[in-house]
């Protein structure tokens, strides 16, 4: 089975298994949900950073997983997000 | 229609799909026959959704018993959600913003793997409606509960349908069109420099009343809690351990560190039991209301300017989790437990404006008790800046932005329906303040028995039973809504689960969840301003726009700690209550807000040309204009001292010039002389808060006939793009969508553009 991209419902991958049994289809759904849920919590932005550098061919290394995170938080640091009341 | 207008076929020519990929967009006419291609399923579909929802607000409005159970609220609202969805977001689409999926988005067009980032839509709803929703669509309709279920209900969600998710669709779309410009960006752009100053210095003093009032909430909940107060101060630690925990020990693992901090916060509700019982814990976790506004004061300070991983990024992950567990399981909860809601349809406080929880006839009061879930500004400045530059279609805005608003609003009702399932009796005690009925069971029951209404007969045992259940040594006076709240909630959620003592948990799970937010939005909310008011500093002192310089943001963070924190202060020792007299501000200054961002839209869209349906926005503009309007002048001229800041200001004062030792609610002079400060700076911020409102109103008001006169205006979009990526719009795809969604699937991954799951 392909490796899920970070961008991708888990249903698109879904097509590739023979998802007949009911014990798939759950596994499917548990997978569907922690994959929004990730989504939602933002723990897909590294891998999507990682595609988007794979995708720009950009001749120099990506970040690291500890050098990515770190950024995103000093980025954070310079520009604040609202949270709404 | 003018020929700047950036219709569907407006950029033919530059907007050539490349021969290589499957078109980037559903053809105009095939997306058009499928809006209109009614099955006989999807007509009985649509019908049933309209005669369950006509059937629900009869059973409301129409057909009142003795009591109305809440699952017709539930009815009421979703049938209504999806009816305006379909329809009337479907009509602002189609007719006034037209999105061209041909054209790139900025998530696609300036995407950087970071901040713009081309993201799943369903991911990004939930992301969206986690930045948006609060405290405030919970803490909002329990005070208003007071009116009666009728028209908190109504103004919810008529409110959201017209006016609260099309400021934030329409937001959130010309922000998208402006490369993620934010509101403020947009309104100098717009509006000119009088109106741009006037919006950014509006939005400023607008940020410190919010979030001093949402502080005054904390305070008021955790007062004289000690229970409270530890399990909510040991969010902190919880929170700088997973700080610590995704900066050195597993970066990344964010799920599992949210798992990790739900586990520890958890345990602080059920340890925060124990600490209750032991006499060493009473002792020192009993704080009074003075010294908890201090603390917040204190962590206000050092949250804003500790680095972002410490503190406020974790704090961010568990609140995130938390909402979104809490707010399903809520909705499951109501939708099975079901309760019985015996308050009546309309209270006599609608009429009579003398209700004791927030003063004021219904109207104007009632739209500015209740502004988020039906309309709030704040989100303007989410739906700019954010989440447009995360949106990876244009014709996902509608259903992130509008539908997004449409899920607050829910929550709401939620709200609504947890408060309204308390006996009123108890409502009424836990709700007027202090100052009726003197802090005392005794007091409260000769109070709320004093207010004559029918069927309500509130014995002591009810109050000191109810406190006993909670785990609190008393519930009388706990006013802001969210003690309410949270007892609603307790006996929602036990009603599920049963279990003796599982009341005082879910008691203490609801003020923790309510306090988690606040506090996020505290830390957040003093960062924004702090690098607003750098900004703003920084025409002045070119040095403060560098924001890096320690010392300018130290100066900037202690300068809007300061604003706040006074507020906050001033509201907790309050001799009239606090809540009753300073929530009215915040909801005037949250739809002055929304006024400001709908008038933005208004100019924006007259200048695309697209007068004939100017009334998308101007309509709620002018709702909300008429209702923040009148009621700031209430507050300022009425001659009612329970309504109008200046009469209250010019009563004490006459009472003190007449050597009077004590005054209304006030027993002594000193407390005279507080209430006569205090509604000074009440008055004083009603007056700069309407001013600023009229100023921005008046600019795009200006700027819209300009261009009425002139047949359109300066373009201020981004020049399109061709986009190279494809997704469906809405949440479920349609049969056209699926099959071009499958041809994009197909393609070999070289060909695959970048897509991403944030």
């Amino acid at each position: 089975m392909e490796r899920a991209r970070a961008g991708q419902a888990p249903g698109k991958v879904r097509s590739l298994m023979s998802t007949g049994t009911a014990l798939g289809r759950a596994r499917d759904a548990a997978r569907g949900v922690a994959w929004f849920f990730k989504g939602v919590m933002g723990e897909n932005a590294y891998a999507a950073y990682l595609e988007h550098h794979e995708a720009s061919h950009c001749s120099e290394p990506p970040m690291t997983e500890r050098q990515f995170w770190r950024d995103r938080t000093d980025r954070q640091d310079a520009n604040p997000e609202g949270r709404c009341c | 229609m003018s020929e700047k207008h950036n219709g569907a076929h407006g950029h033919k020519g530059v907007l050539e799909t490349d021969p290589d990929l499957p078109p980037t967009a559903i053809d105009a006419a095939v997306a058009d026959a499928e809006d209109r291609r009614w099955t006989p399923a999807k007509i009985a579909l649509w019908v049933g959704i309209a005669l369950l929802g006509g059937i629900a607000w009869i059973m409301l409005a129409i057909v009142r018993g003795e009591t109305v159970n809440a699952i017709w609220f539930v009815f009421a609202a979703v049938s209504t959600y999806f009816i305006a969805y379909r329809f009337y977001s479907k009509f602002i689409e189609r007719k006034l913003l037209q999105p061209d999926d041909r054209r790139a988005t900025p998530a696609e067009y300036k995407a950087d793997g970071k901040d713009y980032v081309a993201t799943d839509r369903r991911v990004l709803y939930g992301h969206h409606f986690a930045a948006i929703a609060g405290a405030g669509p919970l803490v909002g309709p329990v005070l208003a509960a007071q009116m009666g279920y009728l028209p908190g209900t109504l103004w919810i969600i008529v409110g959201v349908i017209l006016a609260g998710a099309v400021q934030d669709y329409l937001v959130m779309f010309f922000s998208m069109r402006r490369g993620g410009r934010s509101l403020g960006q947009m309104a100098r752009e717009e509006l000119g420099v009088i109106g741009g100053t006037a919006a950014l210095l509006a939005t400023l003093t607008i940020m410190i009343i919010i979030v001093a009032i949402l502080a005054l909430v904390v305070v008021n909940a955790l007062g004289e809690s000690p229970w409270g107060v530890f399990s909510v101060s040991m969010t902190i630690p919880i929170a700088l351990f997973m700080g610590v925990y995704l900066r050195f020990l597993r970066p990344g693992k964010v799920t599992e560190v949210s798992l990790i901090g739900f586990a520890l916060l958890m345990l602080a509700i059920v340890a925060g039991g124990w600490i209750a019982e032991t006499e060493w814990g009473v002792a020192l976790f009993t704080l009074d209301r003075v010294t908890i506004a201090w603390g917040i004061i204190i962590y206000g300070f050092i949250a804003a300017v500790l680095p972002v991983w410490l503190l406020l990024a974790p704090r961010d992950y568990l609140s995130t989790f938390m909402k979104i567990g809490t707010i399903v399981l809520l909705a499951v909860a109501i939708i099975i437990t079901r309760p019985e809601i015996s308050v009546p349809a309309i209270s006599e406080f609608a009429a009579t404006g003398t209700g004791p929880v927030v003063p004021g006839p219904l109207f104007p009061f009632l739209f500015v008790t209740i502004a988020c879930g039906a309309l709030s500004g704040f989100h303007a400045l989410i739906s700019s800046g954010t989440t447009p530059k995360l949106i990876e279609k244009e014709r996902q805005a509608r259903f992130i932005g509008y539908g997004g608003m449409l899920m607050e609003s829910f929550v709401a009702i939620m709200a609504l329906v947890a408060a309204l399932s308390i006996d009123r009796g108890i409502y009424f005690a836990m709700n007027s303040s202090a100052a009726a009925t003197g802090g005392t069971v005794e007091g409260a029951v000769a109070f709320v028995n004093g207010l004559g209404l029918t069927g309500v007969n509130l014995t002591p045992d009810a109050l000191t039973s109810l406190a006993g259940n909670v785990g609190e040594e008393s519930i009388v006076s706990r006013t802001g809504g969210a003690p309410t709240l949270a007892v609603g909630i307790a006996q929602i959620m036990q009603g599920l689960f049963g279990g003796g003592g599982a009341m005082a948990f879910w008691y203490h799970f609801a003020i923790m969840f309510e306090a988690l937010f606040i506090l996020t939005a505290v830390d957040a909310g003093t960062r924004v301003a702090r690098f607003m008011l750098q900004d703003s500093i920084g025409n002045f002192i070119p040095r403060f726009r560098d924001t890096s310089w320690r010392v300018g943001a130290w100066v900037c963070t202690a300068i809007m700690v300061a604003g706040w924190g006074a507020i906050l202060i001033m509201g907790v020792t309050d001799p009239l209550g606090g809540i009753n007299t300073l929530f009215p501000l915040f909801g005037i200054a949250n739809q002055l807000l929304a006024a400001i961002a709908l008038a933005v839209c208004m100019a924006i869209c007259a200048k695309k040309g697209a007068f004939k349906y100017l009334w998308i926005p101007a309509l709620p503009l002018a709702f909300a204009a008429v209702v923040t309007i009148s009621a700031s002048f209430l507050k300022i001229f009425s001659p009612v001292p329970a309504i109008g800041y200046w009469a209250q200001h010019n009563a004490f004062k006459d009472a003190l010039a007449a050597g009077e030792e004590s005054f209304g609610n006030a027993p002594t002079v000193e407390a005279m002389e507080k209430v006569v400060t205090n509604t000074f700076i009440q008055g004083t911020l009603s007056i700069v808060f309407v001013t600023l409102a009229i100023i921005v109103i008046i600019t795009a008001i200006l700027a819209t006939i300009r261009a009425y006169r002139n047949g359109g205006g300066d373009e201020t979009e981004d020049a399109p793009v061709p986009s190279r990526i494809y997704a469906p719009a809405g949440l479920i795809p349609t049969p056209p969508e699926k099959e071009l969604e499958a041809q994009w699937n197909a393609l070999g991954p070289a060909k695959r553009p970048v897509r991403s799951g944030h």
